[in-house]
């Protein structure tokens, strides 16, 4: 059926000993038997930031205070045994982000099934008392659903959880990202096994292909077909890159695979080599990003050292080496031409295309180059087979994809659900709903959801039905792009959104090519204008126009995509740029310069507070009368709205 | 007090060293540099030209075209705030103004006097989940107040004082 690799030459004896996966297997798992139960304390960005070291150190000193024994890592070479002496093994653990970053620090304990959230180092006590030693709950750290006021035991009862399909983030937040053991004992390797071992690359292209796995960097090219192009490409030398640049602002998918699965990624790409037929590669990461810097560096090293990487993998006599580095804080280099001159050691700049990258990549050679998540999804196709992927998803996007759920939604966080999910179920179900201002829950609604940020475009309440994959979102003016999906409330201002959006891609215009450099700036004044309330009805289709020229005399996908945010936000809010640009009102309250401030004479008690904070003396009015302001003078700073506790000074 | 730093060129040569002398690891290089000088001296800059043969301008051309490079000295504390889409959403910019304004900081002016801290924005941390984020010397806090980070930015001050009392 396949044609076998014949194993190479191996000129030297010392070649490091093919690795036996299934004997990594065994000793983790049989290492791992040891301890009755495990808790595992997630250590996502998210987490950390709320305290999750000082919940794991904690944890670490009342077990031990308990008598209770501690493994912090299941080593299979150096198993620990338990003793006469030990009543109770425990492993206490780190994950990566396990998604629920609203109500971090998260705690899970296995086999019981348990999540708790919210978890302080003053709660491990209680933890550790009730749950590890009485096999009791703490109810009061359980998650307790909002709308039905439920308490729930852990992830199958939870809403957040229940409705998602994990299955690039299976791993991500219960494994141990810092132990190739535990990756291996549940299957990791055994796919890149049988691609070098059992499978020729025309058949592992094929499989890609039969996948209808698409690239999950914001193009949903087809994954296969990407590789093929590279394979036949004639010439020794070839190279794989991973792109985890991750450049929308927004997103955090790729950053939480990278650090909480990172061996996922590094076997996607050993199988995206053997396709193509390369022996060397790069992972790319952002600066911003230390954490999946160093636990990416930490698994390449680990997996060299496990020879698992480097030279002769598992006996095939073919090499891969890899490389990390780290960008420097571009977000055009996310663009692949432009990743490729970074790594050159160049300005970002991107290139024309054709030639691809298939063709002419990184140092002139054929390159294939995919994102953190495409790469990640690779080896679960090849153990679960190119049909378990079309099973689930669209018939033109199968499979899954991962969301970054964020702005004013209840439940923020890392999610995944198949391709075809409505917005309905990730705000309503999944994210629990909209939020006001204030951050609690909002009757009214979301105004509109950003997605595929500065390249993407909005979606209002009418999409609340579409099924999100690539080409019905494509359809509507917006894309899936990376992922990152911002709810905003009715209170958001939706052309300050679109000039944030606008000032993010000038920022980052690498300024090679004229419509994209000047554009983007011109287009950003136009939105100033409006905003400051000394523009006209013609900026409007002036915007447009320009919008539209942007978008098609510009080089790279930034500029082309650069006018998205505005052409979408033009054509399903357009009635709210009228309203700047014709009554010079801003209808969500939220442009400084359009504000319309009054004192309401019913409210104001005459305290005095706003007048003596003005800092132009434009409130008058005697004590215990109301006040007035006097709009001319007034420079809109909304001091005095601030300062007010009676709530009597509003349209500031 | 201004911070010219003299150019220790053999710290530099060891970094070159380190990196097998490769021009094509030129951000490798200079990322190294700013890890060692918290930014690039120009010195060192024109002595990694000359090292890698490269002319000068190919690497101050790659110094400035990379928002991470700094060409300035900055402070001994770093402030990133995160204006990234969700930070944005849920009010980054007045935690901006307020740190601002209690350092007594603009949006040209990032860095203090006393060479203290150092105050940026950048898009997006990756920290979305606890919007709005800032970043001080490393470490990520979320879901902050304009209040709280003033908090933050003063306990650093207090800090330092005992630090130099000490
Ligand atoms: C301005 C710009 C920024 C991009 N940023 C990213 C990014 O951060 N991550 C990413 O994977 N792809 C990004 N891309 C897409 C890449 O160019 C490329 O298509 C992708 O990495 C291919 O991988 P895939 O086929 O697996 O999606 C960006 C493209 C453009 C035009
Ligand atoms: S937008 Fe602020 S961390 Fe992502």
């Amino acid at each position: 059926m396949c044609n076998c690799a014949t194993p190479g030459n191996r000129s030297n004896a010392t070649a490091v000993q093919t690795v036996d996966l299934n004997q990594v297997k065994d000793a983790y798992t049989q290492a791992a038997s040891v301890c009755s139960r495990r808790i595992v304390i997630c250590a996502g960005t998210g987490c950390m930031a709320n305290g999750a070291m000082k919940v794991f150190d904690a944890f670490h000193i009342a077990l031990q205070e308990q008598g209770v024994r501690v493994l912090t890592a299941i080593d299979p070479d150096e198993p620990a045994q338990a003793s006469e002496a030990d009543e109770m093994v425990l492993h206490l653990s780190k994950s990566g982000c396990q998604g629920f970053c609203q109500m971090g620090p998260l705690v899970s304990i296995e086999p019981d099934g348990i999540l708790y959230t919210l978890v302080r180092a003053d709660d491990v006590a209680d933890i550790v008392g009730e749950t590890i030693l009485k096999g009791a709950l703490v109810d009061r750290l359980l998650y307790r659903d909002p709308q039905t006021r439920q308490v729930c035991r852990g992830p199958e009862e939870i809403a957040f959880y229940k409705r998602q399909t994990r299955q690039v983030l299976k791993m991500c937040g219960a494994i141990d990202p810092e132990n190739i053991a535990e990756y291996i004992s549940l299957g990791g390797y055994s796919a890149a096994r049988r691609a070098y071992l059992m499978m020729s690359p025309e058949t592992v292209c094929e499989e890609i292909t039969e996948s209808g796995l698409r690239g999950r960097g914001g193009g949903g090219f087809p994954t296969g077909h990407k590789w093929e192009l590279t394979r036949v490409q004639p010439g020794p030398k070839k190279y794989v890159i991973c792109n985890g640049d991750e450049g929308d602002p927004g997103a955090f998918m790729d950053r939480s695979v990278m650090e909480g699965a990172p061996h996922s990624v590094i076997e996607g790409m050993m199988i995206a080599a053997r396709g193509i037929g390369a022996d060397e590669g790069y992972i790319y990461v952002r600066m911003e990003y230390p954490l999946a810097v160093a636990r990416v560096r930490r698994a390449v090293t680990d997996a060299e050292a496990a020879g698992i990487l480097g030279d002769d993998l598992f006996g095939s006599g073919l090499n891969f080496r890899l490389h990390v580095m780290e960008g420097a804080g571009a977000f055009v280099c996310g663009e692949e031409t432009a990743l490729i001159a970074s790594i050159e050691g160049k300005r970002g700049m991107p290139k024309p295309k054709p030639p691809f990258p298939a063709e002419r990549g990184l140092w002139d050679k054929p390159t294939v180059i995919n994102n953190v998540e495409t790469l990640a999804t690779v080896p679960i196709i090849l153990r679960e087979g190119a049909k378990a992927l079309r099973g689930i998803g669209m018939p033109n996007s199968p499979g899954t994809k991962t969301f970054a759920l964020t702005g004013h939604v209840a439940n923020t966080g890392l999610i995944e659900t198949p391709f075809g999910a409505t917005l309905r179920q990730i705000v309503y179900e999944i994210g629990g709903g909209v939020l006001n201002d204030a951050g609690a829950p909002d009757p009214r609604g979301f105004k509109a959801v950003q997605i595929g940020g500065p390249s993407g475009g909005c979606l209002t309440p009418d999409h609340l039905d579409l099924t999100l994959d690539y080409d019905a979102l494509r359809d509507v003016g917006a894309m899936v792009g990376s992922g990152g999906l911002v709810v905003m409330n009715q209170d958001t201002c939706m052309v300050s959104v679109a000039r944030f959006f606008m000032q993010f891609t000038q920022n980052e215009s690498c300024g090679k090519c004229v419509l994209c450099r000047e554009g983007t700036r011109q287009m950003l004044a136009l939105l100033d204008d409006i905003m400051e309330g000394t523009a006209t009805e013609e900026t409007l289709d002036l915007l447009k126009k320009l919008a539209i020229a942007v978008q098609k005399g510009s080089l790279c996908g930034l500029g082309k995509t650069a006018p998205s945010p505005v052409l979408s936000t033009l054509h399903y809010f357009r009635d709210e740029y009228e309203a700047h640009v014709r009554d010079k009102k801003c209808p969500a309250g939220q442009c400084k310069a359009l504000a319309d401030p009054e004192i309401l004479a019913d409210r104001c008690v005459g305290c005095t507070a706003c007048a003596r904070k003005c800092p132009v003396g434009a409130i008058q009015g005697y004590r215990k009368e109301a006040h007035v302001i006097d709009v001319a003078k007034c420079v809109k700073c909304g001091v005095c709205a601030e300062t007010c506790k009676f709530d009597a000074i509003i349209g500031v | 007090m201004t911070a010219t730093v003299t150019c220790d060129y053999a710290k530099v040569q060891s970094i070159l060293d380190g990196h097998g002398n490769d021009p094509a690891r030129l951000i490798s290089i200079l990322q190294a540099v700013q890890a060692e000088y918290r930014y690039l001296p120009e010195e060192a800059l024109a002595y990694v030209a000359e090292a890698l043969n490269l002319p000068p301008a190919r690497v101050y051309g790659v110094a400035t075209f990379y928002a991470h490079f700094a060409l300035e000295p900055k402070g001994r504390h770093v402030v990133k705030l995160c204006d990234g889409t969700a930070c944005h959403v849920r009010g980054s910019m007045p935690i901006l103004e307020a740190i601002r304004k209690r350092l007594g900081l603009t949006g040209e002016k990032v860095t203090t006097d006393d060479m203290a801290f150092t105050v940026e924005t950048v898009s997006c941390l990756g920290a979305c989940g606890l919007a709005p984020a800032v970043v001080i010397d490393e470490e990520v806090h979320g879901q902050v107040t304009p209040e709280q980070a003033v908090t933050l930015i003063e306990a650093i001050i207090e800090k330092d004082k005992e630090a130099s009392h000490v």
